[in-house]
């Protein structure tokens, strides 16, 4: 039996800080200050992203009879995973106290959430997926419904459960119809079965591989599975909405990566048309409806949802020209959303979310560097160069040529356009017409501030340098091999 | 073919309006005459380091010069590289020239003055970044780059429907630029497939033999993105929304600068890249063109408000442009880029000086005015030079222009350039009725009787553009005479290529392997 705990280090890292986190916050008499838990949390992911950029250096290792690999793909989620988690974290500190929510249990289930996501993006065995995939959805079940002085929070929190339960409920048994048809869960073994009989597959075996895609569809708010993604999101509190639309998201495409786009590459024949269906519908409906939003939260769930839709080119695309692009989008995403719900949380005012686009009117004069900074969120999220979004974009529309595609390209591009009318929205709100709320100066809200600037150095840096970042998304892909 | 690796003088170029604009971040809000300095003399450094890149310049040579290149995304072949030849450098020379009059023009901006400038200062870079890019993705990030200052200059800075007119412009823009880029994508990966190596840089692309049919949609994708930008006939609808709601300084660059970039883009990427479709869709382009002459110039007539008549005259007279760049031949390529800058001059200055009458009066409908003779001599005077510049009197570098363009496209095709003749006479038209309704006649509104000559901040503005209006209309030759060797090596680039025969197309299997991941 192997024994190698090794490639655990930075998921038991998180693990224990979390536990930390909820052991100590019991100590804390009621109405003392509670931020030291916010730096526990902090210290906690600070350790795991060393371990992490430690282990990067060393050989790739497994544990658990190969089904928990911990190579450079998963290192590069766990790396996206910890900084959005400490990015929630840091815009998370004034909100919780606005809005009264239990901030021990708060930061202890975003480590908790993270714990899974990191699972999630490292097993290589359909079980762990499952565990991973259920320590994060739990998490962040409870994390929508923890305003509780908000009945839209607790909606969405039953809302989430409810449909988060649907798609368990089709992953399992996808994983237990692979399981039938190969004898395995194990996706080595199962790849490897896959490539031993490359025709005569039992039909149940492509339904598995549907009900997989159909779960994957579900947890990343992909049409015509996203009905769940506006309510929840626009319910959530604005930290965890941004931490579902990055952190969430990146973990269901990761193991769709792994899982479906990788190890499962050759059933990609049998699902490239439904999947062209889904991206095109995703991308499309998503910018649509985005356009009729009046709130800037619900527009961003369904901007969440339209790059979903672009995301999902790079999977259609395929195992060949999709990997860097996949990846090196989300790491884009990641900085440009995070940045944008950081803006929007430090909008909040006691019980008021103050999210409408009216509330955003007259910013860009009142809080110079915050609207500034949303302002490039939301050109980088509308693809204009020399911002992340452009390299991001620009990547997934050229797999899309590389490999023949053509047409996702164009009408990618053309829902470029579509999105460029609600994100300039933002902007003409914020510089083009007077009055609004005012936003948290730098005295009131300086780790808000602190999490802008990250997202912002990010969203600039990915824009202008790409080129190692780049690298690091073909070396994490290429480690699947 | 001279090119040097890492940053020089052009990079330099580049940088000075972005470093005015950071000094100018840094700034306190406050001082609105200490940033109009800043603006002032970054924008003026910019066009003596202008000038001496000028200097360096060789004009009895056709090919790039001066050329830098950087690695920038060198996996997948895309590289930081610039170049100037005698096409752009006086693109150029007209950008860094305008802007700092267009600064000076904006002395009377007093709200939110910081961010103004920084606006104008990167938007300068956008500008000179665009002419320069000889990588299409770094051109491509120019050319969006310089979509954002824009929109906000029209969306903060504009009058009444300013937001609608702002984002008409980005969306009309986008629209284009969006399948270009699918485009550039496209065309980088069949010359990734042919020749094995990755590369976006122009220079290389050059020498692509594509197909017919492929060409024909890249031209077409490339062409809607400059067509819009021109704009050419039934694309244009942006335009006159955006230059009535732009503030001054916003549609002096807007007609002065950005419209170029349209036609400069046929110029140095639609037409040559894709040479056999050019030629095959030139007559459509020039029926198009000579459309937007008449069309432009009858609309134009029609206008009572005087920016939105130099608005649809820019139109008309981009049309001529077109026209020229169309004809493929020497005379029309040379009267087609002498003309962009004879427009980029004369159109600058009506709107400078409509922007002037403006500021006093807060109204432009050409019925408020009339008599502005008695009153102001001296605009008066110099309104009539910058007229007779813009429907190209001889003696004076419209004529220049308009006349070459006409000869060049004469040859080629003389039913259209009759038809584009009567532009000139349909411009003479309404140009010297909405003089004569402005500046003639009787001295009747009592408002327009308490109105100020220029002063002298304002004939600092206008006497550079004065004196070259002049200067180009006597003694062109300096200036064609540098366009020529390039105009020429463009012109062979693009007849002297023969299409690809279709079993020249290598199959896709020769995928390169190390381009993608």
């Amino acid at each position: 039996m192997d024994v190698n705990l090794v490639p655990l280090l930075p998921a038991v890292q998180v693990l224990v800080t979390a536990l930390v986190v909820t052991v100590r916050d019991l100590f804390i008499k009621d109405g003392e200050s509670r931020g030291m838990l916010a730096l526990y949390s902090l210290i906690g992911l600070g350790l795991a992203a060393a371990e992490v950029i430690l282990l990067l250096g060393g050989r790739q290792e497994s544990a658990f009879n190969d089904s928990f690999m911990l190579d450079r793909f998963a290192l590069f989620f766990a790396m996206i995973f910890i900084i959005a988690a400490a990015m929630t974290i840091l815009t998370s500190i004034h909100y919780v106290r606005q809005t009264a929510i239990h901030e021990g249990e708060f930061y202890a289930l975003i480590l908790f959430a993270t714990v899974g996501m990191i699972v999630m993006a490292a097993a290589n065995d359909l079980m762990v997926f499952f565990l991973g995939l259920e320590t994060m959805s739990i998490a962040v079940y409870v994390l929508t419904g923890m305003w509780r002085s908000n009945g839209r929070s607790s909606e969405a929190s039953m809302k989430y459960f409810i449909m988060g339960a649907f798609a368990t409920g089709f992953l399992l048994y996808g994983i237990a119809l692979i399981y039938g048809a190969t004898g395995s869960t194990n996706l080595s073994q199962i790849s490897a079965y896959l490539l031993d009989q490359p025709t005569e597959w039992p039909i149940y075996l492509i339904g598995g591989g549907f009900l997989l895609l159909i779960g994957f569809a579900f947890k990343v708010g992909a049409v015509p599975f996203h009905f769940w993604v506006p309510d929840v999101y626009d319910g959530a509190p604005t930290p965890v909405t941004g931490f579902m639309s990055v952190a969430v998201k990146a973990a269901a495409f990761a193991a769709w990566a792994r899982i479906l786009l990788y190890k499962l590459s050759p059933l990609d024949s049998d699902w490239v048309f439904p999947l062209w269906i889904i991206a095109i519908g995703t991308m499309t409906l998503g910018n649509l409806l985005a356009i009729t939003q009046h709130s800037i939260k619900r527009m961003l769930a369904y901007s969440s949802i339209a790059h979903a839709g672009y995301l999902l080119i790079p999977i259609v695309v395929g195992v060949e020209w999709g990997g860097l692009p996949l990846l090196f989008y989300l790491l884009t995403y990641s900085f440009m959303t995070m940045g944008a719900f950081a803006v929007l949380t430090s909008m909040t005012e006691g019980n008021d979310a103050r999210d409408g686009y009216s509330d955003f009117a007259g910013l860009g004069f009142k809080r110079p560097f915050l609207a500034l900074a949303m302002a490039l969120f939301m050109l980088s999220l509308a693809g204009f160069p020399p911002l992340a979004g452009f390299t991001g974009k620009f990547y997934v529309f050229r797999s899309a040529v590389l490999s023949g595609h053509l047409n996702l390209a164009i009408i990618g591009v053309l829902n470029s356009l579509l999105s460029v009318i609600f994100y300039l929205r933002v902007i003409v709100a914020m510089y083009m017409e007077e009055g609004g709320a005012e936003g948290k100066s730098f005295r009131q809200a300086p780790f808000v501030y602190i999490a802008v600037a990250i997202a912002l150095i990010g969203t600039l840096y990915l824009g202008i340098l790409p080129a190692d970042a780049l690298n690091w998304s073909r070396l994490a892909f290429s480690s699947l091999e | 073919m001279m090119s040097a690796q890492g940053f020089g003088d052009l990079t330099l170029l580049l940088a000075i309006p972005v470093i005015g604009a950071l000094l100018l971040a840094l700034l306190p809000r406050r001082q609105w005459a200490g940033l109009f300095i800043v603006a002032l003399s970054a924008s003026a450094v910019a066009f003596f380091w202008s000038l001496k890149i000028f200097n360096r310049f060789d004009g009895s040579n056709g090919e790039m010069q001066l050329i830098e290149q950087v690695k920038w995304m060198p996996a997948v072949g895309i590289n930081y590289v610039i170049g100037i030849d005698g096409i752009s450098i006086f693109l150029v020379l007209l950008t860094t020239f305008l802007m700092p009059l267009a600064l000076l023009a904006s002395w009377s901006v007093r709200d939110k003055v910081k961010e103004y400038l920084i606006f104008m200062l990167l938007l300068e870079t956008g500008m000179l970044g665009a002419f320069l890019a000889l990588d299409l993705v770094l051109f491509y990030v120019f050319w969006e780059v310089m979509l954002v200052p824009m929109y906000f200059l029209i969306g903060v800075w504009g009058g009444t429907r300013r937001i609608y007119a702002a984002l008409k412009f980005v969306l009309f823009t986008m629209a284009g630029s969006l399948l270009m880029l699918v485009a550039i994508i496209y065309l980088a990966t069949r010359h990734a497939q042919v020749t094995q190596v990755m590369t976006f840089n122009v220079l290389q692309l050059y020498d692509l033999q594509l197909p017919v049919e492929q060409q024909f949609w890249l031209f077409l994708a490339f062409a809607l993105s400059f067509a819009i930008k021109v704009p050419l006939f039934p694309f244009h609808t942006w335009l006159p929304d955006a230059h009535v709601e732009a503030p001054t300084a916003g549609s002096v660059i807007l007609a002065g600068v950005l419209l170029k970039l349209g036609t400069y883009g046929f110029l140095r990427f639609a037409m040559p890249l894709f040479p056999d479709a050019a030629i095959m869709l030139m007559p459509y382009l020039i029926a198009l063109s000579v459309i937007g002459i008449v069309y432009g110039a009858v609309v134009a007539m029609m206008q009572t408000d005087i920016k939105k008549l130099v608005a649809y005259s820019s139109v008309s007279h981009l049309g001529f442009v077109m026209l020229g760049l169309c004809a493929l031949n020497m005379q029309g390529v040379q009267g087609g880029i002498y003309q962009m800058l004879n427009h980029g001059l004369s159109t600058g200055a009506l709107f400078l000086m409509v922007g002037m009458i403006y500021d006093r009066r807060h109204t432009r409908l050409i019925s408020e005015f009339g008599g502005l003779w008695k009153q102001m001599p001296v605009f008066s005077a110099l309104f009539l030079v910058v007229t007779f510049s813009s429907i190209g009197l001889p003696g004076l570098n419209g004529f220049v222009g308009e006349f070459l363009i006409l000869l060049g496209s004469f040859s080629v095709t003389p039913r259209w350039t009759a038809v584009a003749a009567t532009g000139v006479i349909l411009g003479a038209i309404y140009m010297l009725w909405m003089f004569r309704r402005v500046i003639f006649g009787p001295l009747n509104n009592p408002e327009n009787q308490k109105l100020q000559d220029l002063n002298s901040r304002e004939l600092m503005i206008l006497a550079p553009i004065i004196f070259l209006i002049v200067y180009m209309g006597v003694y062109p030759q300096p200036f064609l005479s540098r366009m020529q060797p390039a105009v020429e090596l463009n012109l062979k680039r693009i007849f002297t290529m023969p299409a690809a025969p279709a079993a020249a197309q290598v199959d896709i299997s020769g995928e390169p392997k190390n381009d993608g991941r």
